[in-house]
């Protein structure tokens, strides 16, 4: 059974997020990790692996910058057994479409049964991606998974909404979604750190992807961002001292008919 | 030269920084105030390859260097010391002579296992009578022909992963000789004891002032019967291979020495940003800032002197200077960072709930164990006057 799982480099939110002019992220200046939700999806695999060593084979992707070279040896020193990063610079600036439009491209030359991704990353918080990638592929997805087990030729997921869950089963090859909350991933050894530095990570370039032209890169890309901007820190606000609580939730009401939020 | 680490030790470091917040820093106050033995964190790192970072591959470890072996021990410091000398202890002084010692028979029964983190290792060379003074020890062991095993008889005192441990590396002499000024002098061999062999047990367990998680021990032994084959290395040269596994030693006890005064510095940096006096954080007062650079500046030498005698482990037969100098100057760092960090922090300083009072009562024993800081001065000055 081979396993792909597609995986994400994302700005540390901890480091603080810088912009490039043309307003995305200038990923180079902020430090990385693994999106929480992909690391779930990896743990994911890795326990199917676990279970059948001998049989199953996880391979980690990533599309990004050369530096994103470092979150498929984090995923090799946890267990992954090979490494794919596309990486070019024609594929710059790609939006969800152009995203899933070059990873469908890259998976189309790869073997698979089970492709899992995570719901969304941290930074872009779109939850496309690997739907899209599904659509790309013209198999199933399932998304929102909080439990996936392997049964044969089939994948039984735990789908998870607000309110409630649904258990779906799909033929294999499909595509899953992982929720972060889908297990507690393990940690690196500091084995698999030193192997992971001697193994070979494949580098794909445009050349190596079964896409259109039109679908990769900043061109290939629908999404026109107008302006993006950091957080910006929030005023003083105003104090009011209130002789009722009437007057306070008439106050606070008034306030918010002002806004047009009521 | 380069004094930039390569990307797998900067990956291995953030893993050791990583574990050592989520899984060991919540169990410090604990493990110092209970003065249990956090098992539970052993186990985690036993999970994780933590026991055998600088072993070799085929026997059960990580196949890492030392440089990747101090910097988990300086990261568990950083938040337990507790955590980072049973690491040591178990590495260093029990691993590590085997490693150099040993047969491959012995290497595949005790070093395998051990390395996994399966089993706990100890070191026992200090007496009652004898620390820095190798030939008042009293420990003995005769040979016993009719059954061609080692009967060992004697105590060994403050041993760390005392208890705890299944298997100890134990010094003992074996022969009376003299020398060429006609003094007797003792000569020591080196024996692997298991836990469980009759005639071997525990005595008192030491009530200390820091690392108190840490399990001290008394090792008694009464005609304890060791096979032959348990003989680790050659008869009569124990003592110069104990001198020359303390050298592994001091380089992981001058890690958790640095790692002490990380942790106190990071959390005195916090703490005098938030703490207000005259209207304003203490870290506007000129004589903060200044003590923070010094410590700041302190730590920095001391990095580079401990990553200096790691790489030396990895590249040099003989570090006995590089590990006495980053001993020597790690545990005066220690101490000294550690004791300023609490008196900045003041009356919070002294309360358990800040960590700093642990990390200074932590730190006093790195000048102490493994070779005092007057013992490192010695070998580095023998070394000069040679």
């Amino acid at each position: 059974m081979k396993i792909v799982v597609c995986i994400k480099q994302v700005p540390d939110t901890a480091g603080g997020v810088k912009f490039k002019p043309d307003g995305t992220l200038d990923r180079q200046a902020m430090l990385a990790i693994m999106n929480p939700d992909d690391k779930a999806g990896l743990e994911a695999a890795l326990r199917i692996k676990d279970a059948d060593p001998e049989n199953v084979k996880v391979t980690v992707l990533t599309m990004g910058l050369p530096k994103a070279d470092a979150v498929l040896r984090e995923a090799l020193a946890m267990g992954a057994d090979d490494a794919l990063l596309i990486t070019d610079r024609v594929l710059g600036g790609a939006d969800t479409w152009a995203t899933s439009s070059t990873i469908a491209g890259a998976l189309k030359n790869m073997e698979y049964d089970l492709i899992i991704t995570g719901r969304q990353a941290i930074d872009g918080d779109t939850a496309q991606v690997g739907p899209q990638i599904a659509e790309h592929l013209g198999i199933p997805t399932i998304s929102y998974a909080r439990e996936i087990k392997v049964d044969g030729s089939t994948v039984t997921v735990k789908r998870m909404f607000d309110d409630g869950y649904m258990m779906l089963k799909a033929n294999m090859p499909c595509l899953i979604t992982a929720l972060s909350e889908l297990n507690e991933p393990r940690y690196m050894t500091p084995g698999g750190i030193f192997d992971a530095f001697d193994k070979e990570v494949t580098v794909w370039g445009r050349a190596q992807l079964d896409v259109e032209d039109s679908n990769i890169g900043l061109n290939g890309s629908p999404t026109k961002i107008a302006k993006a901007s950091d957080k910006v820190a929030k005023g003083k606000g105003t104090v009011v001292t209130p002789d009722s609580p009437q007057e306070a939730a008439d106050g606070i009401a008034a306030k918010l008919a002002e806004k047009n939020i009521i | 030269m380069d004094f930039q680490l390569d990307q797998k030790h900067e990956m291995a470091r953030s893993l050791f920084r990583e574990f050592a917040e989520k899984e060991v820093k919540p169990l410090a106050i604990e493990t110092d105030e209970t003065e249990q033995f956090p098992r539970e964190t052993v186990t985690k790192l036993q999970k994780y390859g933590f026991m055998g970072i600088p072993v070799p591959k085929e026997y059960g470890g990580q196949g890492c260097d030392p440089l990747t072996y101090v910097m988990c021990v300086e990261e568990m410091a950083k938040v337990c010391g507790t955590t980072s000398v049973i690491i040591s202890a178990h590495t260093s002084l029990c691993i590590d002579p085997i490693m150099t010692y040993g047969t491959e028979e012995q290497k595949q029964k005790y070093v395998v296992p051990l390395a996994k983190g399966e089993k706990l290792g100890a070191f026992a060379l200090t007496e009652p009578g004898a620390g820095t003074d190798a030939q008042g020890a009293q420990t003995k062991a005769v040979f016993d022909e009719a059954t061609q095993e080692w009967v060992l008889n004697g105590s060994k005192c403050f041993i760390t992963n005392g208890k705890e441990a299944d298997i100890y590396i134990v010094i003992a002499y074996t022969d009376i000789v003299e020398d060429k000024k006609g003094r007797k002098q003792k000569r020591f061999s080196t024996f692997i004891v298991e836990k469980g062999t009759p005639g071997f047990t525990f005595g008192v367990k030491e009530k200390k002032m820091g690392i108190r998680g840490s399990a001290t021990y008394e090792l008694i032994f009464q005609d304890c019967r060791i096979p032959k084959d348990n003989l680790l290395g050659v008869r009569g040269k124990g003592f110069a291979n104990a001198m020359h596994t303390l050298d592994g030693g001091r380089i992981g006890i001058a890690a958790q020495a640095l790692g002490l005064a990380e942790g106190a510095l990071d959390r005195t940096v916090q703490y005098v940003k938030e703490r207000k006096q005259f209207g304003r954080s203490i870290a506007q007062f000129q004589n903060t800032q200044f003590q923070l650079a010094n410590m700041a500046t302190q730590i920095e030498a001391a990095r580079l002197l401990v990553y200096k005698a790691a790489e030396a482990k990895r590249t040099q037969s003989s570090y006995s200077v590089e590990a006495a100098q980053a001993k020597l100057f790690a545990a005066e760092t220690a101490m000294d960072v550690t004791t300023k960090c609490v008196q900045l922090m003041g009356g919070y300083g002294y309360i358990r709930e800040y960590e700093v009072e642990r990390m200074m009562r932590d730190a006093k024993i790195t000048e102490i164990y493994e070779g005092t800081s007057e013992v490192q001065r010695m070998v580095i000055s023998g070394a000069l006057l040679k």
